[in-house]
């Protein structure tokens, strides 16, 4: 039985178990593969084939969510009997906003069968050449493929299916305590080059030999693309979502130029629907420095009186957006860095975390590389340091200096997520310790 | 056909496709979880997954494979990739790798539960937490939430060596949350912890926290931050309470002394640690009042079981004794590559997710004092509670956590309350200037640990008292 047959015959036992609720059934296929390694062997090398089925249903102004990976007859009918006990027990849900009408997909999603039916010696050639590629350095990182097989009914006659493939390659060189790094996201293995990945990871372990420490102060920056990967995070966590929004949680204002006109903000899905049914497009965040939409799922759609931008997935968080991407913009990192006369290269951020979502203040540290640019040159090294910085200050109105004109497929954490991420020349970030502390 | 017999098929087939060693688990686990604000229920989630994760080690290197399927034919597929995928691993191969001995068990083990909470009415905690968070509304707070969280899990565990373990573990907690907002800033008061109170118990830990009884409080308290003083910057004597203190314990010790990421394993993601293996028994960690225990026995704590995930049996062992850096967390694998004698903190967090070292129980032991006792007895010091942020380096060294609330200490007396109180520092620095520590041990739980790729959300547990702390910055900001 396939997601589709599944998720049709969850649907019919439930609207025949629960006459006159709203039901909505979500069937998840999933095979991911994950070879990890470290000290420049795999060391953990996993795989998972799993089935799983979430079925919603709102029966008497009550809401409950139930899953289950027992995808047997007998545990699709337990799945619905427990979805029926409980719907009659649960608290009220005022604030239910309806099922997703009927409507077609707006994207396809994009399947490589080649990355869809990768091996595990597949993954082992990739990091093969990652840890040649390093030269002797140590390494460590991992190699991912995965594949994702939906599908959505709901009893107001809305009917989806789609798939997606995934492919990352993330990993360090370590030279003498020093790691660089390099990762890419892809939905084709195919474009995942470990000599590539490898050699800039080991360049830039190489590069950051005897670092000297800094003192705390503002300082002009350029962040690259894993470090700007991290920016995307944050604004998609605490910036964007509507129900942060709608709660006075989120700096976010629509219509209000918050960011440097250099800045556009775009979420381009890989997963062409989302788990309240609704079909997914490009949505345009921020277009040159203003605030142009927020996402919404169902529930926040129905308080705004908007409709829903397809980002529904947890009615407590409210919308996600697993796909944020800057526009690039015409500057190459070298070029940035010859236009800033005493500033620092930041390849990565690390920890990050919330003092205040409203303000998005957030302090971490960076990671995987850090140089002092003096004259317009990369002169030395730097050790890591810590930061306290406001996230939409650095990139508000004229804090923006340049953009990169490559936007590099970042791995997320979360599986089909991605960030599209170009470098980001800024005027000033906030370095609060060093590594004494 | 039993769990154990799905499990040994898997196993038997890993070993007929090559392996040398071989382990399986079979879990069913059961979880619910509630949110509700400002008075109402947001969401209420019941989740059920069953399935077998193989394990497979073909010379010197580990396979796994996951599977939702609990027949014999998939059991023994899931063991035959397992070692496939170990295999594949052999292309990138490195030294042997060895297993620490472990008594082979039979056995089964059950935490403790008075009233299940499953059974408990949803009626009963909807009312619960739609009561609590309308009152915290009702006394000023902007935004109001609340959530419960169960955990029901059985596992059946089988190695090639002769395992056969069931074990039956149920967790749960809850906790509320009032936010004030202001002009351009939030303000934030949470009770038990920042993120609940957690615990290998039954529903009777919830109806013990008396949820209600704190919503007024905290939602006064979020409004009156939002015009309390800023917390100076500068060096000072810092106090921390207990629910701080875990948070630190966790991020500065606990992740520290993973031997996982002391061996490189985690180089990449999580990040290494700042420990030296050749240091063992004689670094100085912290103030000899410091004495931190690795300890999966403790009843009702959340990092407690009766077996880990390999099979060996729970035990107390020291961490640091008297300032002095004594122990690891270890699996069986990295501690004969490290050339330790002992595993017993492997865990997974599902059917689908690779072992790995994590953190159980890691807490401190009791010191001489009370809080009382620490705020007489100090003359100017800042006192902060209940963590709101939280950050450290990838060596587990440089952190810097936000706290929702503090207060002046002056001459002795508690004073007035400060808002946004941060303090930085480094890990061993800062435990060596541990001057004062509490008798009041409370077991803290945490159940948003992640690590590993694919990420993993760990349940651990942590014994924690307050403590005074000299010489720290605090008052960091954007």
């Amino acid at each position: 039985m396939n997601v589709s047959q599944t998720a049709e015959q969850v649907l019919d036992l439930a609207v025949r178990a629960l006459p006159g609720a709203e039901v909505d059934v979500t069937a998840d296929a999933v095979h991911r593969a994950l070879t990890r390694f470290a000290n420049s062997r795999i060391h953990q090398n996993v795989a998972e084939d799993t089935v799983s089925v979430r079925l919603r249903a709102h029966l008497d102004g009550r809401t409950v969510t139930t899953t289950t990976t027992l995808t047997s007859p007998e545990g699709l009918t337990s799945l619905v009997a427990r979805t029926a006990a409980a719907v009659r027990s649960a608290p009220r849900d005022p604030g239910w906003p309806g099922l997703a009408p009927a409507a077609p997909l707006a994207l396809p999603g994009v399947v490589d069968e080649a990355t869809r039916n990768a091996s595990p010696d597949d993954r082992a050639a990739r990091v093969r050449d990652f840890v040649d590629a390093a030269g002797g350095l140590e390494t460590a990182g991992y190699c991912q493929t995965g594949h994702w097989s939906g599908a959505y009914r709901n009893s107001a006659g809305q009917a989806l299916a789609a798939q997606a493939t995934t492919a990352e390659l993330d990993g360090i060189a370590r030279d003498a305590g020093a790691d660089g790094v390099a990762r890419r996201s892809s939905v084709r293995l195919s474009d995942l080059d470990g000599t590539a990945l490898g050699t800039r990871a080991a360049g830039k372990a190489r590069a950051l030999a005897d670092p000297v420490e800094l003192p705390p102060d503002r300082y002009e920056v350029v962040l690259e693309p894993e470090a700007v990967a991290d920016l995307l995070t944050n604004f998609a966590l605490f910036g964007f979502n509507a129900k942060a929004v709608q709660e006075r949680r989120s700096f976010a204002e629509l219509g209000v130029a918050q960011f440097d006109e250099a800045i556009s903000l775009y979420d381009d899905p890989r997963e062409p629907f989302d788990g309240e049914g609704t079909p997914r497009t490009r949505l345009a965040l921020v277009e040159k420095g203003v605030t142009a939409a927020l996402a919404h799922d169902r529930r926040t759609a129905a308080v705004a009186g908007a409709v829903s931008t397809g980002h529904g997935g947890s009615a407590a968080w409210g919308p996600l957006l697993n796909n944020l991407g800057f526009a690039p913009g015409g500057s190459s990192t070298e070029e940035m860095i010859s236009r800033i006369e005493r500033g620092l290269l930041i390849t990565d951020l690390w920890y990050t975390r919330v003092l205040d979502p409203r303000t998005l203040a957030l302090t971490g540290l960076t990671r995987n590389g850090v140089w002092l640019i003096e004259g317009g040159e990369v002169t030395r090294p730097v050790r890591n340091m810590r930061f306290t910085q406001l996230y939409p200050q650095a990139l508000g109105p004229g804090a923006v200096l340049g953009v990169g004109a490559e936007a590099v497929p970042q791995p997320s954490r979360v599986f089909l997520g991605a960030w599209t991420a170009p470098a980001l020349h800024l005027a000033s970030w906030n370095i609060t310790g060093n590594a004494s502390g | 056909m039993s769990f154990f017999d799905v499990a040994e098929a898997a196993v038997a087939a890993a070993l007929d496709a090559g392996a040398r060693y071989a382990d399986a688990r079979v879990m069913h686990k059961r979880y619910e979880s509630m949110e509700a604000r400002n008075g109402e229920v947001e969401e209420l989630n019941s989740d059920e997954s069953a399935g077998i994760g193989v394990r497979a080690l073909v010379g010197s290197s580990w396979g796994f494979y996951a599977v939702p399927d609990l027949s014999d034919s998939a059991a023994r597929l899931a063991g035959a990739r397992a070692t496939a995928i170990a295999k594949a691993s052999a292309r990138v191969a490195g030294p042997g790798v060895d297993l620490v001995p472990t008594t082979v068990s039979t056995a089964t083990w059950a935490s403790e539960c008075r009233l299940d909470p499953l059974a408990v009415p949803l009626s009963d905690k909807g009312d619960l937490l739609t009561h609590a968070t309308k009152t915290m509304v009702e006394h000023g707070a902007d935004q109001a939430t609340g959530v419960y969280q169960i955990w029901d899990t059985r596992k059946w565990f089988v190695s090639s060596e002769g395992h056969r373990i069931d074990q039956h573990v149920r967790e749960c907690g809850a906790g509320i949350q009032a936010t004030a907002i202001g002009a351009g800033e939030t303000q934030v008061r949470s009770y038990p912890a920042a993120r609940g109170q957690y615990g290998t118990r039954g529903w009777e830990l919830v109806q013990g926290l008396d949820l209600l009884a704190h919503a007024p409080r905290l939602a006064e308290e979020s409004r009156q931050l939002l015009t309390a003083p800023l917390c100076p910057s500068g060096e000072t004597a810092l106090i921390l309470g207990g629910e701080q203190l875990f948070l630190q314990i966790h991020e500065s010790v606990g992740h520290a002394i993973e031997l996982d990421r002391i061996l490189g394993w985690e180089a990449a993601f999580a990040g290494t640690s700042w420990l030296d293996l050749s240091q063992l028994g004689s670094l100085r960690y912290g103030s000899e009042l410091m004495n931190v225990t690795i300890d999966p026995t403790l009843p009702g704590a959340l990092g407690s079981f009766g077996f880990d995930d390999e099979g060996t049996p729970a035990a107390k062992r020291y961490a640091v004794k008297d300032g002095i850096w004594v122990g690891v967390l270890a699996g069986r694998d990295s501690a004969a590559l490290a050339g330790l004698d002992y595993g017993g903190s492997v865990r997974a967090d599902g059917w689908a997710r690779l072992p790995m070292v994590r953190m159980t129980n890691v807490g401190l032991e009791p010191g001489p004092h009370t809080l009382e006792q620490i705020i007489a007895e100090t003359d100017d010091g800042v006192f902060m509670e209940h963590n709101r942020s939280w950050s450290i380096d990838d060596k587990r060294l440089n952190f810097q956590f936000g706290c929702e609330i503090a207060y002046e200490v002056k001459n002795g007396k508690k004073g007035r309350m400060l808002r946004n109180p941060t303090y930085t520092g480094i890990g061993p620095k800062f435990w060596q200037s541990m001057d004062m520590l509490s008798s009041e041990i409370e077991y803290w739980g945490t159940p948003n640990c992640g690590k590993g790729q694919p990420t993993q959300v760990g349940h651990t547990g942590h014994p924690s008292a307050p403590a005074r702390f000299q010489n720290v910055r605090v008052g960091v900001r954007a």
